[in-house]
This record gives C-alpha cells, structure tokens and sequence, in this order.
C-alpha cells in the first residue's frame, strides 16, 4: 500500500464526508423532491410477454377524480419523440451492422416483455394514478413468447427485420489458428457453463420528477442516474425531449447503481415529456415489483468453451462460443457488454497464444440485459477461471500451480493479448502469492479432513481475474462502435478565499466521490481537506459529463482533475513568479506554496488565489481568475488484476453450501482512500456470492417473471457471507496520472468464479451451475 | 391499496358483529400478511377490523403442564418470555426464528394460525406439541385445525382467541429457512411427553400436518439413525422452484433427525 503523506491526503482512510447525511437519514434523493402543483404518474405495464396493443380505452380512467390524463406510446409517437438508441454499434463477422430492433420510449404497438411501459397516468395523487391506471382498459392479442435461448433462433421472429432473433453475431480473434491449435493440443478441456440472469436490486429504486418551465422553456428532470449528461446528450439528440440547452438533468443523491441507472429509460423519459403535456411538475417512483420487471437485467449468457494445453501444460488456444441473452430491446450498453467487455477479456492471466471468441446476441421476450456490475467482465473471467480449474482437475495438476505456469511474467509487460488489449502493468503471481498465504492454501488439506470427520464436504477454489476499468480510448472506442467519448471532465474552481469547488462529470452514486476526489485534490494543490467541496449530478452545474460506470470514476475523472490542477499551479507560478520578482522556472509549488528557489520567499496557495482575483500586482498578460478545467482521455484501458480464493463447506445431507472463507488480493495500482477500496471490495464480493450461491432471474415459458419479489429473488443478506480478508498489492497503472486502476467491480468478477471453484471441488461434481442452491447440490450428491 | 373503512373494536362480540355486517371484512392482527396482500392490490376488503384492542386476546399464563397465549401475542414476546423460555424453550426457539426482527415485532400467534400459510412455523408447533385452540365461542383440537392450504376448522367470522400448548419433557424443532423468504421450506417439531412421540410438520404440504410415520419409528426408538430406514412419500408435497417435493420428503427427515439429535442433547 502506498503510504499517506498526512492524515486527509492520497492514501489515507479518511471517512467519508458524505456518510454524516447518509446514516443520519438527510440524504436527498429523487423521491425527497418536490414541486409546488406535482403530479404523480403510474405506468401501464404489459402483462404479457409479448401481444400486440389493439385498442386503448381510457375514458372510465378519465372519470376518476384527480386523474388528469392518459397518455400512450402512441401519444408518444403522435408527438414526434424518437426511439431510445444504442449507445454501441457492433459489427457482425461479415462487417455489418448489428441488428438493432427500434426501441420506442413507451411501447405504442406491441409490447415485448411483461412490465413494459406502454402508457402513463397522469393524476393528482398516487393513488389516483394507481385507480386510474386500473380503470384503463386494453384490448391486448397475445402472442406466443419467445424465452427459452436454447430455441430462441428458430422461433417466431419477434421484430420485423431480425431475422432468427439475431441481433449480432460477433467475434474477436483468429477462429483458424486457435482451431488448429486445438486440434493438436495434447489435451482439450471442453466445458458449458450458463451465466445465471440477475436482477440488480439498488437499495433505492429508480425515480424521476420532471419540471417543465413554459416562460423559459425550460425542463428540468431530477432523476436516479449514473450519467446525467449522457442522459441529456439522448433525449435530446435522439429522443428529442427538448434541445439540449433547455434541458437539465439533476441526478441528486443516488442509492446504488451498479449499472443499472446508466441507462436511457422509458419512465423518466416520460416523465419529462408528460410534464411539458399537463403542464404540471410529474413524480414517479418505481415500486420494488416494478424495479424486478423493468430495470435493465444482468448477465443471461450460455457458453460453451474449449481449452487446449500442450504435454507441459501450457494453454495453447482458448475458443468460446457464447449465446448472449439482450432481453426485448437492445438497451444502452446491451450490445458492447457481451461482445467489447467479454470477448476482449479471454486471455485473462494468461498467455495464451490463440483465442476465438463468438457471441450470438439474441432478443427474447424478457427485460432489457444491460451492464451490472461487472458487465461482461465476471462472465469472462467465470468461463477462464471455471476451464482453467477444470483443466487443472483433468490433467491432475494442482491449479495453482497450472495458473502460475501459464501467468504472464511482471517482465512480458506491456503485453498484447490476441483479443486486442494491451495490458500496461501487472504483477500476478505477487496476488496470487499473497492470497494463498492469506487463505492458508497449505493448511486446505487438514481443514478438509477435519470437516469430512463431521461429515462435512469442505472445498477450495481460486479466481485469478482481470478485468479492463476506464473504458477507452474514446477514439479506439468510436472505432468499435461506441457512441459516445470516453474521456472525462475535472474543473477546479478556486474561490479569492483559497476554498475550491472541485465539478466532476463523473457520478456518486455511494462510491464516495466526495470524499476521494476531494482527498485528490487537496494533497495535489496542498489545501486543507476540509476546503474542497466536490459538485458532481447536475448537468446545470457541470460543464459535461460521462458519469460513472465500469470502475471509472477515479482513473478517468479522477484524472482529469489531477490536469485541472496542474494547470492551476501552472498559472499560479506566473503569478507567484511576478509577485515575487522572480523568474516563472525559479518558482516551485510544493504542499501549498509557491517558493522561489534557493530562496525564503513564498506565497500561500490562497494568497495567489486572491491575487489572481484582486489582481493589484498582477502579470499583465495573464487573465485574472483562478479556476481551470481539463478533459481527459486515457490513452488505455487500466487492468486491475488479482486473485479470489474461496473457501466453502457443504452440508452433504442437505446439500447447504455455506461459504466459510474468502480472501480478495486485488491490484488496483495506487490507493487512494483505502477504507473506502475495502468497502468496495466487500460489496462486490458480496454480490458475485449472490450470485453463484442464491441470485436467479427466472422466468416461466409464457415470459412470466417469477422471481418478481424478494420472496423468490434470493438476494445475499449478511449472515449469508463470511468476514472477507481483504488485500492489496500495487502495480501502479502506467499511462494515468494517479497511477490507479478502479476498483468498483473487482468484487463481483473474480468472486462467483472462485466459489463455484470451492462448490465444484467440494461436491466432486463439476456441472453444477450457478447459483448452487441447495436442491442442486444435493441431487449432484446423491 | 384501496380504500376500506377501519375498525377497532375492543371486544370478540363487537369484532364478530363488525365482521358479520360487513360484506367484506378482514381481521387485521400484526398484519404480516395482510397488509403486503392490500399494498399489492390483491385484496380489497370493504371493512378491515382491528383486533388490536380486545383484552381476551392479551396475555401469557403459564401453569403446570400448560402454557396459554393470548392470540394477538407477538413472535417477539413469545421469544424473549422469561417464562416460556424455561418451560417451554422450543416455542421461544421457534418463534425467535420466524421471519426477521420486523416481523416478529408485529406478527402475532393468532394472526399465523389463523392464517395457515403453508410456509408459516407456528403451525407446527400447534400440531408437534398437540395445542388446543380457543375461539370466541370453542375449543379445537390442534390435530383437527388444520385442513388444506390457507384453509382450517375456523368458520367465518370467528376469531383465535388463545392457544394452550401442552409442556412436553422435551422437545426441538428445527427449521430449513427459505433462503429468500426466510420462510419454512419445511420444519419439523419432535416433542416427547412421557416417552409418546408427537412429530408435527410445516412447510412440507399444503398445511401443517403430523408426521405419524415418523412418530412410529421414534416411539420404538428415539434415535436419529432409526430414521433413516423410514420411507416418507412426497405425494401432496409442495413444489415450487425453492425445492421439489422430493427434496422436501428428504428435508422432513433430516429435519427430523437433527430434532431428535437436538432432544438426546437436552
């Protein structure tokens, strides 16, 4: 770990500012706001997983008091809005586009999975929304619904124009050298694997208020995103909301994310338009039974993977073929998770020399699959780390020992794998090392023992993931057919007084920005902790965003105000220099000071920010004012790396996994406020044991959800994990600033891989597939 | 959830009145049920009446042999009950591990009985201890009180007033929680009174029930292994994506023989 230089600055565990409101209940989120003469909207849903809209009847609706309209995706269409777009263009095998099914905001034809919006009331109360909401009557044809992804591509077609359900088949890698490399491997490690659906559960739902000011023209939508200019840049663009300077996305106080709010939704994209159409400020809070309907999914792939290794034991080629599930519609990021997040991540550790990966994105009849934490990363790392044991098992090799074979040595840096990244930095078999003294790897074996003495099954499993954060560069990206940039925005504004008021385009949604960035900022300029307040959320206060998602915030934001801030100390050496009759080479900044070398004379950080504000001795070609803004683009991904090991004890007479041990050594380069790391760590661990032990989406062939509650949707409670021993070792990102990686995801990635490594090794059966629950585990038992 | 005129009553004879004259009333005890089934809209009773107020249905006494509980008794005081803890330590156990801390704050005894979700833990120890019901206007066998799923020998309108639970020389009930729900997926109470065995089931049927086949194989031999040759047919078991029928017949038994393990400890 790198050491703290004082007790607030770049290392330090300081506690998180923005704790004090949340633990004491004074956050404020959407839901807390409200409007002088606010309605309140409840959305029509289609019960069925897929039918056509025949006739809307909403006069009975129109009767109850305090409704005040009903408005329909056809309404919607009437008015010109566009359709919700992709924010990734992927291109098939054959060069062309994708097939991208056109995505109404609400749908105003034929709905496609059970809980789409396809109308929205309008009323007084909630409750009245509700009533009416039930008085509307729709004449629906149902249709036969198309789930099951083992049949999906020769069933009815679900839209015009996508032939077979097809919406890309993609690859990445040589497919004939990895084949031919295969076919003359010694031996080959054949797996299939399903990535279990997941639904990603914020603790608070997603939520929209918009405002709509007809003397300006303005709209104002407080909404629960993760990237409030992103969310601006489309319903203008492309949705057409309203020109993008009329309109302005305020994302207040957001509880937890995890991917699912990046998103461009139907509700609050209605929300804003309703707003403009009654002329009254309009609310809607999703309810919980609405989150497990129509936010975004995660995860849905089923693979099949095949992995050669020569008489050594050296992988040799690694082909995947994987189909992903994208739900009814190709949401924002749909198509780039399975195919740039996932394909592009198959070499792992490793220096496998040949690898093919192809991915068939196909629509079903269920909800939108988007980025959940993760996103595309812990499906890879699970099908590389689940073939590498496996491997391991077959050959009879002890897996630690195989992986370390086949790591990419700290000396193959900068290394290019054959699915197109280049890792900078790395130090693999240091995590490794430091996790299997940390769990104790040597003493499995009499743990093993003890635990078949009381008739328990106890197993072992690691993951040595990687995972690619700060997505980039925006020019490699657009190339790939991103929509968007990727780079990120800092300002730092000082204030006469020497405060600063630090802008990120980047979005807190519990990550605690306002803590680390202004730890960044504080031991960059050499001000008091205390003096920097960190704005992010609001497109009306920060110049332009991308927001937060894929672990970005600190190696692409984070950065950007490290640039910010060197132009201020740029600007502030001019002035120091003239102040102090010095020459501008001769002036140093250093913790807060300018001085003049070899020499006693200094100025305060906040003496130059009011100079630069009351310019009396001032350079006279120098502008006054003291605030700087920068735009970064990284010129790479950053590749956190590490190892998971999993330990877990299986109760062979009910086939109960309990998860007795877990240790994370994660390398996330330079650490900046290492509570707050270990906190995130511990979150995402939790999640990837949600996800092998007790998370699943299903639903039934008629396209039912029925894991619709917290009855039957499984999440991780406390007493379902173990203390996590939690670690690091530091290979600093070479090509940032700050040398950090990011570390929002790693929990979740390298975690389900590892337990399903223990569950697989302990119950001796290597087809139990995710999440192990109990009735599984004690049929592969019997 | 819709509108409904309340009602709180402070006697059985009001409540029972109240509901009579209703075309559509609903008892409300600690509403763990009811009040999630009205949020949702799947039920939209005229009249809710609640039972909260009425004294008969207040109070514990413990007497030799016999622990009487008031019906609107909370899972939490039947928990932390000095008194139940030491004559009757497996109602305590049982009623400390229904649902979570919420629940049990609210739920009440009467409220779960009354119910008879299939899922619920009271139940069992109604049938595994061998209670007697009491209503406004009889009592009722614990073994003749449950019928079918959410179905039991109440008859409309009337109200669980207390429940007498009969003190065994020991007893245990052990419980395979829903992960999710944290409801029972089954749970088995074993109760020896004088060397008779009661064994009553949860979770495993559409009601509770008591596992006779179980109870003969221990009144020859209360031992844990004796149950292993016992064959216990899933026919009418409950089946949902939690667990097969299959796998609970093989959870009762399981269930069973950490109880009885858990009765040669005490």
């Amino acid at each position: 770990m790198n050491e703290a230089k004082s007790a607030t600055g770049i290392g330090a565990s300081v506690k998180r500012k923005e704790d004090v409101r949340f633990i004491t209940g004074s956050g404020c989120y959407t839901d807390d706001i409200n409007q002088p003469g606010q309605s309140h909207a409840a959305f029509l849903r289609s019960p069925y997983a897929r039918a056509r809209i025949e006739s809307i009847d909403a006069s009975a609706a129109l009767e109850i008091e305090g409704v005040i309209a009903v408005l329909t995706g056809a309404d919607m269409v009437a008015d010109g809005l566009g359709d919700i777009p992709c924010g990734w263009l992927v291109k098939q095998k054959d060069g062309s586009d994708m097939v991208s099914a056109p995505h109404p905001p609400m749908a105003a034809t034929q709905t496609n999975y059970v809980g789409e919006p396809y109308g929205v009331v309008i009323a007084d109360t909630l409750a009245a929304a509700r009533l009416g909401m039930e008085a509307v009557l729709t004449d629906f044809t149902e249709l036969d619904a198309i789930v099951d992804l083992a049949t999906v591509r020769d069933s009815e077609q679900i839209h015009e124009g996508v032939e077979g359900n097809l919406a890309f088949d993609w690859e990445l890698g040589e497919r004939e050298a990895t084949e031919a490399a295969l076919a003359s491997a010694a031996h080959v490690t054949r797996l299939d694997l399903t990535n279990n659906r997941l639904i990603p559960n914020a603790m608070e739902p997603r939520a929209a208020l918009g405002i709509f000011d007809k003397v300006s023209g303005e709209h104002t939508l407080y909404t629960t995103s993760q990237n409030p200019h992103l969310a601006r840049l489309v319903l203008s663009a492309f949705v057409q909301i309203a020109p993008e300077h009329k309109l302005r996305i305020v994302a207040p106080d957001v509880g937890g994310g995890f991917g699912s709010k990046i998103f461009i939704y139907a509700e609050e994209t209605a929300v804003i338009w309703a707003a403009r159409k009654v002329g009254r400020p309009v609310k809607w809070t999703a309810d919980r039974s609405e989150s497990f309907l129509a936010d975004a999914h995660g995860r849905d792939h089923i693979t099949h993977a095949e992995l050669g290794t020569d008489e050594e034991g050296r992988f040799v080629a690694l082909k995947v073929q994987t189909t992903a599930n994208l739900g009814a519609y190709l949401s924002t990021f749909g198509s780039a998770v399975p195919t740039y997040l996932y394909g592009t991540l198959m070499a792992g550790q490793y220096s496998t020399p040949n690898i093919y990966v192809e991915v068939q994105g196909v629509y079903t009849n269920t909800a939108p699959v988007d980025a959940y934490r993760g996103a595309g990363r812990p499906e890879a790392t699970y099908v590389v780390e689940r073939i590498v044991e496996t491997a391991a098992r077959e050959l009879g090799r002890d897996p630690v020992e195989l992986r370390r074979l086949n790591m990419i040595k700290p000396d193959q840096f900068p290394y290019e794998t054959p699915v197109a990244l280049v890792y900078d930095t790395g130090n693999y078999e240091a995590s490794l090392a430091k996790a299997l003294v940390h769990a104790d790897y040597a003493g499995f074996a009499e743990r093993r023992a003890a635990a078949a003495a009381e008739g328990k099954r106890r197993g072992i499993g690691l993951a040595c993931y990687i995972e690619a954060c700060g997505l980039a560069p925006s020019n490699l990206a657009i190339q790939l057919g991103a929509q968007v940039g990727l780079y990120e925005s800092g300002e730092i504004r000082v204030n006469p007084t020497g405060s600063v008021t630090v802008f990120t385009g980047s979005h807190s949604h519990g990550q605690g920005h306002e803590t680390t960035f202004a730890q960044v900022v504080s031991d960059k300029l050499g001000i008091p902790f205390e003096d920097v307040e960190v704005v992010h959320g609001d497109t009306g206060r920060v110049e332009f965003g991308l927001g937060t998602y894929g672990s970005r915030s600190l190696a692409v934001g984070g950065s950007a105000l490290i640039r910010a801030a060197e132009k201020l100390i740029t600007k502030g050496r001019r002035i120091a220099a003239h102040m102090l009759e010095a020459e501008v080479d001769a002036v140093e900044f250093i913790d807060g000071d300018f001085l003049v070398k070899d020499s006693n004379q200094s100025l305060s950080f906040a003496e130059i920010a009011f100079a630069a504000y009351v310019p009396a001795n001032y350079p006279e070609d120098l502008e006054p004012g003291f605030s700087e803004k920068a735009f970064y683009d990284p010129e790479n991904f950053t590749y956190p790396a590490g190892t998971h090991i999993a330990e877990v004890e299986v109760d062979v007479d009910t086939g109960v996994v309990e998860l007795k041990q877990f240790v994370a050594v994660d390398d996330f380069g330079n650490v900046i406020n290492p509570m707050i790391v270990t906190g995130q760590v511990h979150g995402g661990v939790a999640q990837g044991a949600g996800q092998a032990l007790l998370e699943q989406a299903i639903y039934d062939e008629f396209g039912q959800l029925v894991t619709g509650s917290y009855m039957d949707y499984c999440m991780p409670r406390a007493d379902d994990v173990p203390d996590f021993t939690v670690d690091t070792t530091v290979t600093p990102c070479t090509h940032n600033p700050l040398g950090v990686k990011g570390c929002g995801e790693a929990g979740a990635i390298g975690s389900p891989a590892a337990i399903m490594n223990a569950v697989t090794d302990a119950v001796g059966d290597n087809s139990i597939s995710m999440p192990a629950t109990s009735e599984k585990v004690w049929r592969a038992l019997r | 959830m819709y509108r409904f005129n309340y009602h709180k009553p402070s006697s059985i004879e009001e409540a029972v009145s109240l509901f009579n004259s209703s075309d559509d009333g609903f008892y409300l005890s600690g509403g763990q049920t009811l009040i999630p089934t009205l949020k949702l809209g799947l039920a939209s009773p005229v009249d809710i009446i609640d039972l909260s107020n009425i004294e008969a249905l207040h109070g514990i006494s413990v007497d030799s042999g016999l622990v009487s509980i008031g019906a609107f008794t909370r899972h939490a005081e039947v928990a932390e009950h000095p008194e139940i803890r030491r004559v009757l330590p497996v109602l305590s156990h049982l009623a400390g591990r229904i649902g979570d801390g919420q629940v049990r704050n609210l739920g009440t005894m009467g409220g779960s009985v009354a119910n008879s979700d299939p899922a619920a833990d009271y139940p069992a120890a109604v049938i595994g201890l061998g209670a007697t019901i009491h209503t406004g206007k009889r009592t009722i066998s614990g073994d003749d009180y449950f019928k079918d799923l959410f179905e039991t020998a109440l008859e409309p309108g009337e109200i669980i007033t207390r429940i007498d639970y009969p003190i065994p020389d020991r007893a245990a009930y052990r419980k395979f929680p829903n992960p999710a729900s944290r409801y029972a997926v089954v749970g088995v109470l074993v109760a020896d009174f004088a060397g008779a065995i009661r064994v009553g089931v949860t979770g495993a049927g559409p009601c509770a029930f008591r596992a006779t086949g179980i109870e003969a194989v221990l009144n020859q031999n209360l031992d844990p292994d004796a149950l292993k040759v016992v064959d216990l047919p899933d026919a009418g078991f409950n089946s949902d994506l939690h667990a097969s029928a299959e796998y609970r017949a093989h959870l009762v038994k399981v269930m069973a023989e950490r109880a009885v393990t858990d009765i040669l400890a005490l």
